[in-house]
Parts: C-alpha cells; structure tokens; sequence
C-alpha cells in the first residue's frame, strides 16, 4: 500500500460532537492526494479510562492498534487525546515484554495480539512530516493574507517528549505555526502557547478549566488574533462551545472563533465555508470570513 | 494557600506512615523513578492546575507517598484534579514521571477503596454498552449519511465486555460508589 494511505481512527468526540473537524479534513487530505481507509472496527482509544483504570486503557488502546495491524496500515488521528494513548501504547508495548505479555494475555481473550508493526500518527505530522511543506503550499489557491491568526498545539501533541519522538519542541512547538503560515495567515505569537486548556477534568471541576481557558482567551486577544485554531477535539470544545459560558462566567467578552486546522487550509485551498461547516462554529467567524 | 497549610498537618505521626507504600507504588509503570523526587518543586511551579487550586499540589504528593501517608492520599479529592498536560513529566530534572505516579494513585484508590467519580463511571458504563465513551444517536448516524460520510462500524461488544472482564474492571464498575464534584 502506497505511504500516503492512513487508518482514520476517529476516536469519540469527534463522530459525537464534532462532525466539522472530520469533514474539512477528509477535503483537504483529499485534495493533497492522501488517502483514508476506514477501520474496519475500532473502540475508545483508551485515553477516558486511563485515570482508573491503566490496564483496562492500555488493553482497549492495544486492541485498536491490532486492528490496524491486521490492516496493515498506520493509524492517523485528528485527536491530541487519540494519539497520546495509542501512541503512548504502542511505543510502551513495543519496548516493554513484561508489559506486552500482560497485556496480549488481556487480548487472548478475544483472539489478538499485539505484534508492534505499526505506527500511529496525527494529522499535524502527516502534513508536516509526510505530505510536506511545498505540496500543502502548492494547493493554496486563495491565500488567507489577511488573516491574523493564534495557534493552540494542545498537550498530547508534544508531550511527554518521552513518546512523542517528532521534530517538534515540545517548550515552543512550531510545527503548527509553520503550518498555519503555509496558508498565507500570519501566525502571532502569544503568552504562554503550551498552556493546557483544562478540559480533561471538566467532569470532576469546572472552575479551574474555565479560569485556564479565560486566560488563554485573553493571551489570544492581547495580540489581537482575530481567530484561534486548534487541531484537537478537546481543546476546541474548550474554547469554542464553552466560550460563551466562560464569557459569562468572567462576564467578560472574547468574541473569538476558534477553527480546525482543517477550516483554515482548506479555505486557502478554496473550499466555501459550507463545505467546511464553518457554520457549525459557537462563535461564528464573520468579521474573519469577511476578509477573503 | 501556602504549601504547608492545607493537608499536611505540622506533627506527621509515625504510625500514620506506611514504610513500604513507596516501594509498591514505584514499582507499577510509570512510577519507577518516584524516590529520585527530592522536592526541588518544579512540578508544581509549571502546573497550570496547581496555579489556579488551592489543593493540587504535584510536589506535596510525591513527597507524601514518598513518606507512606497512603490513607490520606487515598482519600485526597484534588488526586482527580490532574489534568495529565504532562508539563511536569517534560520538566522534571529527576526524570519522575508525577503525573504516572498521580495515575497509579488515582488507579489504586478506584481499586482498593472502590471510588471513582461519576463522570468516569459514566464513560465506563457507555464504553461497556457502545463501544465508544459517548453514546452517539442514531440521528447522528444519519445526519452523517447525509453529510457524506462513512458509516461508523459497528464495535465489538462481546470484545469489549471481554476485555473489561480481563482487565479485572467487570466487577469493579458494578460496585462502584461515586462523587460529583472536586473542590479547587
């Protein structure tokens, strides 16, 4: 199979919540001649269950990373969550026997096992790794020139550096930006970019991930960004579905839309906004998409 | 809210302290290198939670388990405050892995003292009966045929169930008690 063929594992959210991010990406890889196999069958990633249960979330990430053995291709998620568990998994499992032969005995159960002969990437380092820089620039037909934009990398992207083994920093991460900049939008800088958004414990304390999520939001708007732009189920909820509750909260206004990597390449490449259910925002882009 | 204030009491007594909690916890994966912590206090410096909480506080946990204070760790709330951004695993100058030893805590308490919060008992109990975290709605299946994209595949339940049960999580999840919320 040609290398520029991926397993698309969704995860959860995405399917759930987010239909927005998989349609602009399906476009995009698309147009740059990337092809998407469906899994066959996929579950969880794992990454929810962690927290009580590690075995129980090594198992279920083991029993994905089967899957797409026996598929024979990579695995590309558009989830910072999706790909820190599977990719965490399949480093850990490669490199630890005892803890493989624990966790294929969990996977003998249902006739699996963990071989190792695959890898698992995420979008971001599909096209800055694998399609690269001057294939993305070449299907810029409407550049975002006036575009000023801020990018949010997310945790699991880069961290813990100890897995993630791409060419990025995990302290000033700018495989992003330079992959935003492709586009024609400029990409500010802004304080404290790694900063976490807070989402994972949403469930257990909202106080504390709307207060990281109101400073990043205010970060953002110091520089005058005029939209954010994030490649992780997670954090865009944070900061797009919850804005205006952290609005609120704060009673204070933000007013700025957040976007899928997805959105913004592919209204470079000259997808409508519809096309890429740009209207699906919370915080609807209209000043920005006025700007083309 | 100072570090010394709210949990750890001035006067620790001995028999407060379990001598061999250290060793059992440093030896589960991502652990290991738990006795090399010597408090220097970067973990909690660049933790974005302990900035905004009163109570989550990455160096006060590892030295606890460090001193066997296992019952009071056990029953600390703020453990589910982590948000694992693993800003204190890339920065640690010892090489611990505090949110892997926050996770073997978290792990142990639902294990032994059979608590969780709801949320994740939640996410369970969806997994166990969807294959995903989330419930997703048949009208959501449809809008996505409508929206031109592939069909989800149909999970594998007898797996999943199967997996639950090897992970020993079966049981567990059944007799589970829950909280809500934690405090910041």
């Amino acid at each position: 199979m040609s290398q520029s063929t991926y397993l698309l594992f969704l995860g959860c959210v995405i399917p759930y919540r987010l239909p927005s991010y998989e349609v602009s990406t399906r476009k995009v890889l698309d147009r740059l001649g990337v092809k998407l196999l469906e899994m066959s069958e996929f579950n969880c990633c794992g990454f929810p269950m962690d927290p009580i249960s590690y075995e129980l979330s090594l198992t279920l990430a083991a029993r994905n990373l089967c899957s797409a053995e026996q598929q024979g291709l990579n695995i590309l998620t558009l989830c910072n969550g999706c790909f820190g568990t599977l990719n965490k998994a399949n480093k850990t499992l490669k490199e630890d026997k005892q803890l493989r032969d624990e966790i294929n005995k969990n996977l003998e159960e249902i006739g699996m096992e963990f071989k190792g002969t695959m890898e698992v990437k995420h979008l971001v380092h599909v096209l800055a790794e694998d399609v690269g820089f001057e294939k993305i620039k070449g299907t810029v037909k409407k550049p975002l020139t006036e575009f000023h934009v801020a990018q949010h990398s997310g945790c699991h992207l880069v961290r813990p550096a100890k897995y993630v083994t791409h060419n990025d920093d995990p302290e000033n991460p700018t495989m992003l930006k330079k992959l935003i900049r492709l586009t024609g939008a400029e990409c500010l800088d802004y304080m404290d970019e790694t900063e976490c958004c807070g989402n994972p414990i949403i469930g257990v304390n909202e106080e504390v991930p709307f207060q990281m999520a109101r400073e990043k939001l205010q970060h953002v708007k110091a520089v005058k960004a005029q939209a954010l732009i994030t490649v992780c189920p997670f954090c865009h909820m944070m900061y797009d579905l919850n804005q205006p509750r952290i609005e609120r909260a704060f009673d204070e206004k933000f007013g700025i839309p957040v976007l899928h990597y997805s959105q913004l390449l592919g209204l470079a490449m000259g997808f409508t906004p519809e096309e890429l259910m740009l209207n699906q925002l919370r915080v609807k882009p209209i000043e920005l998409l006025n700007q083309i | 809210m100072s570090e010394t204030q709210e949990y750890v009491p001035t006067v620790i007594k001995a028999e407060e302290m379990d001598p061999k909690f250290k060793y059992r916890i440093s030896k589960k994966h991502g652990a290991e290198r738990l006795m090399l912590c010597f408090q220097c206090g970067t973990c909690t410096a660049d933790c974005p939670i302990s900035r905004f909480s009163d109570f989550y506080r990455p160096r006060r946990i590892a030295r606890m388990v460090q001193l066997g204070l296992k019952d009071m760790l056990l029953s600390n709330d703020a453990l589910w405050l982590c948000s694992t951004c693993f800003t204190c695993v890339d920065h640690c100058p010892q090489n611990v892995e505090i949110a892997g030893v926050v996770r073997v805590l978290r792990n142990i308490v639902v294990q032994e003292k059979g608590v969780m919060p709801l949320v994740y008992k939640e996410l369970a109990s969806n997994l166990l009966e969807t294959g995903y975290v989330y419930s997703i709605s048949e009208s959501r299946h449809k809008r996505r045929e409508m929206q031109g994209l592939p069909r989800l595949p149909k999970p594998n339940l007898e797996h999943i169930s199967k997996i639950f049960e090897a992970a020993g999580f079966s049981k567990i999840l059944e007799n589970v008690s829950t909280f809500e919320k934690v405090k910041s």
